[in-house]
């Protein structure tokens, strides 16, 4: 069995006084598709924020694809990483955002060819040759030559993972990406990525409150609580026969809803 | 270049007469933003009158103000109004110029409070039955000042650095008392540098005043008694 | 004095006092961008450099910093003429505010926006130029054209130091003839003018530069 594409050792994040992670560990293979469920405050968004290098880390080791996230060897020893590392590893990573964040100064297709073009030095025809593929994907080749403020929430959020995809990212993270939708505008972004998983296969990294979505798409679902994952293991077990309480308690109170 | 050192000597000898002229400078200060005030609440309640004649009228006038610079409107008061039969020492015609000018950018501030307040407070005003006087002094006012005090007191500052400019009409504060110096001594660096120098300080403490009252200052409003 | 004559005079200074804001404008605004830059981004020493200066234009007087150009440099062996003195003074005091009129607009980028284009791999430089400051710009539009007619009422103080500029014919007319009212009414009105001359060019500057931010949505 080949090397996780994503290992976190012993990390440890904290803001401040408030600790997240304290001794924490977690894998994902490649092309796993792993959901990550659990209260809000609970560390998931941070899991993600790190791995695309928005917040650092105070403790540990995270590889991505083989090599070290956050540092890099220098005379026979892991140092932290400088810009040009970091620059090297997000080109393994794409992430998709709870708030689109969007660039409103620029057409739908300028924001899904801009990265090809200026990061990695694509051509301006072929950027947009693979800008209309994908808007085809997510449903809005209409919409190439719109604003982001015309578009409605979930018109936004097609756009974002568009993007995201642009830079064929090897590792897809996804942020809470209906949370800020209207609930008739989810499940258009979330068909999305099923068909998404349908035709190519993905390393798939997603904090969701879409219990439901978890359940029909993931390899492997994980509970979160309190900076350490409580339970683990295949969608249907978690779902069906949880084993820890607190799943248990947090489960029914979706349920409930 | 003679003078590349500093004389200190000569500083000691010019830094009394200098704060003398601050006195002045600090009196201009206060009278001007006394009458600013006044001037910034007229215009502010003037904007809000029932008649859109008067609203637009002022409108222009604090616009006019606003956008022409202080240093004409000093002249034109000092040279235009004794065609008038209105003769006034440069103290006051500098008092008034100021207050007249910053009276029309308070009046903006003012009257962005005082549209800071709900609505819902004024009609509970009008269903307690209070007089538009009452509504002002009671509810409105006491309510609106607290958010003015950092912009009220910019503004201030900014009136304090702008009074360098009635030594153009002769009035003896600071500036004008420098370059008084100067001229007889055929020394500038020390006159000008050390009024510099206290128009930061008095500026600096100024800034940090407004932000003790504005820190001291009851969230929830105080009544004017 | 005749009328005629009287506005002819003035409309030599208007010439004088444009020509100063012609050249103090793009002074104001290159210090203002540069040192707004540094004061965010360039390391510790640097960012002491553009907070003193920051901190002594705005905490003086522009009339005492003009002087202090004009008067004290020569004692320093720095001979400039007028016309140098006051664009610099009045370069250097429009653009010490217009510093934070950058900063400000700068920080008040979403978060976000930065956000985005960390994860999609852009360079430090990248994100400033292509993503932060196109939005940033369109939030700079409105206080920057409050500091250009602030620019244009502080050229009267050039009159100060002997240049020929609106104001000082203004008051060399007054002095010699007798027709005040009118001569101060006429210079007013010139200012007024070239004031509202400004204000129209940044709403149009505005209205042009917001509008691939689709109808002003970044205020919304």
């Amino acid at each position: 069995m080949s090397a996780p594409i994503i290992e976190f050792k012993n990390v440890k994040k904290c803001f401040g006084e408030t600790v997240i992670f304290s001794d924490f560990n977690f894998k994902v293979e490649e092309n796993e598709i792993v959901s990550i469920i659990g209260p809000s405050g609970s560390g998931k968004s941070t899991l993600l924020r790190i791995l695309m290098t928005l917040e650092g880390i105070d403790g540990g080791y995270i590889n991505v694809a083989g090599e070290s996230l956050w540092h890099m060897p220098w005379q026979g020893q892991y140092v932290p990483a400088n810009s040009k590392h970091l620059h090297k590893m997000r080109n393994h990573l794409g992430m998709v955002f709870q708030h689109f964040n969007l660039f409103p100064h620029m057409t739908v297709k300028r924001n899904i060819t801009e990265a090809p073009m200026r990061v990695k030095g694509v051509s301006r025809a072929e950027a947009e040759e693979f800008a209309d593929k994908l808007l085809q994907l997510v449903g809005l080749a209409d919409k190439a030559d719109s604003y982001p403020n015309d578009l409605s929430g979930g018109q936004k959020q097609r756009v974002g993972i568009a993007r995201a995809l642009a830079m064929k990212p090897s590792i897809l993270l996804l942020d809470e990406i209906t949370s800020a939708l209207d609930p008739e505008l989810v499940d258009e972004v979330l068909d999305v990525i099923r068909n998404l998983v349908k035709e190519e296969s993905f390393t798939m990294l997603l904090v969701t409150h879409e219990m439901y979505f978890a359940r029909e798409i993931s390899d492997r679902v994980c509970f979160f609580d309190k900076g350490a994952i409580v339970e683990e293991g295949e969608p249907e077990a978690i779902f069906t026969q949880p084993k820890e309480e607190r799943t248990k308690a947090f489960l029914n109170a979706y349920i409930g809803q | 270049m003679n003078g590349f050192h500093w004389d200190w000597a000569f500083t000691w000898e010019v830094f009394p007469m200098i704060l003398t002229a601050a006195k002045v400078t600090l009196l201009a200060t206060l009278l001007g933003s006394i009458f600013a005030i006044v001037m910034g609440l007229v215009f502010a309640l003037l904007r809000r009158s029932n008649s859109r004649t008067l609203r637009i009228s002022i409108y222009w006038v604090v616009e006019f103000i606003r956008s022409t610079p202080l240093l004409v409107q000093i002249f034109f008061l000092y040279y235009v109004m004794p065609e008038f039969g209105i003769s006034m020492s440069p103290l006051a015609t500098g008092v008034f110029a100021l207050g007249l000018h910053y009276g029309a950018y308070l009046s903006e501030v003012f009257r962005s409070g005082i549209d800071g307040i709900e609505k819902g407070q004024w009609e509970a005003a009008r269903a307690l039955n209070l007089t538009i006087v009452d509504t002002y002094k009671d509810i409105v006012l006491p309510q609106a000042i607290r958010p003015m005090i950092p912009a009220t007191g910019n503004y201030i500052i900014a009136m304090f650095k702008e009074t360098p400019q009635l030594s153009a009409i002769t009035l003896l504060e600071m500036l004008q008392m420098a370059k008084i110096i100067g001229s007889e001594n055929f020394r500038y660096l020390e006159p000008f540098t050390l009024v510099g120098i206290l128009y930061l300080v008095f500026s600096l403490l100024a800034a940090y005043g407004i932000h003790q009252v504005e820190r001291r200052f009851p969230k929830e409003g105080f009544s004017l008694k | 004095m005749e009328f005629g004559e009287i506005v002819s005079v003035l409309l030599q200074g208007a010439v004088v006092t444009i020509q100063i804001v012609a050249m103090a404008l793009p002074l104001a605004v290159l210090m203002a961008f540069s040192f707004g830059l540094i004061r965010l981004y360039a390391p510790a020493p640097f960012k002491q450099i553009a907070i003193v200066y920051i901190e002594f234009f705005r905490g003086t007087s522009a009339l005492i910093q003009l002087y202090w150009i004009y008067f004290v440099l020569p004692f320093f062996g720095i001979t400039i003429d007028a016309m140098t003195a006051a664009v610099v003074a009045l370069g250097l005091n429009i653009g010490s505010y217009g510093t934070e009129v950058v900063r400000g607009a700068i920080q008040s980028v979403p978060k976000g926006q930065y956000e985005a284009s960390i994860a999609l791999n852009f360079t430090s430089s990248q994100r400033l130029w292509r993503i932060i400051m196109p939005q940033a710009l369109v939030n700079m539009i409105p206080p920057f054209g409050n500091l250009a007619i602030e620019l244009v009422k502080a050229t009267s103080l050039v009159s100060l130091i002997t240049i020929g500029d609106l104001t000082f014919k203004a008051k060399m007319l007054a002095d010699t003839t007798l027709q005040v009212g009118e001569i101060f009414g006429v210079v007013l009105l010139f200012y007024f003018v070239m004031a509202q001359f400004l204000v129209f060019f940044i709403r149009r500057l505005e209205t042009h530069l917001s509008k691939g931010l689709g109808r002003g949505g970044l205020h919304s």
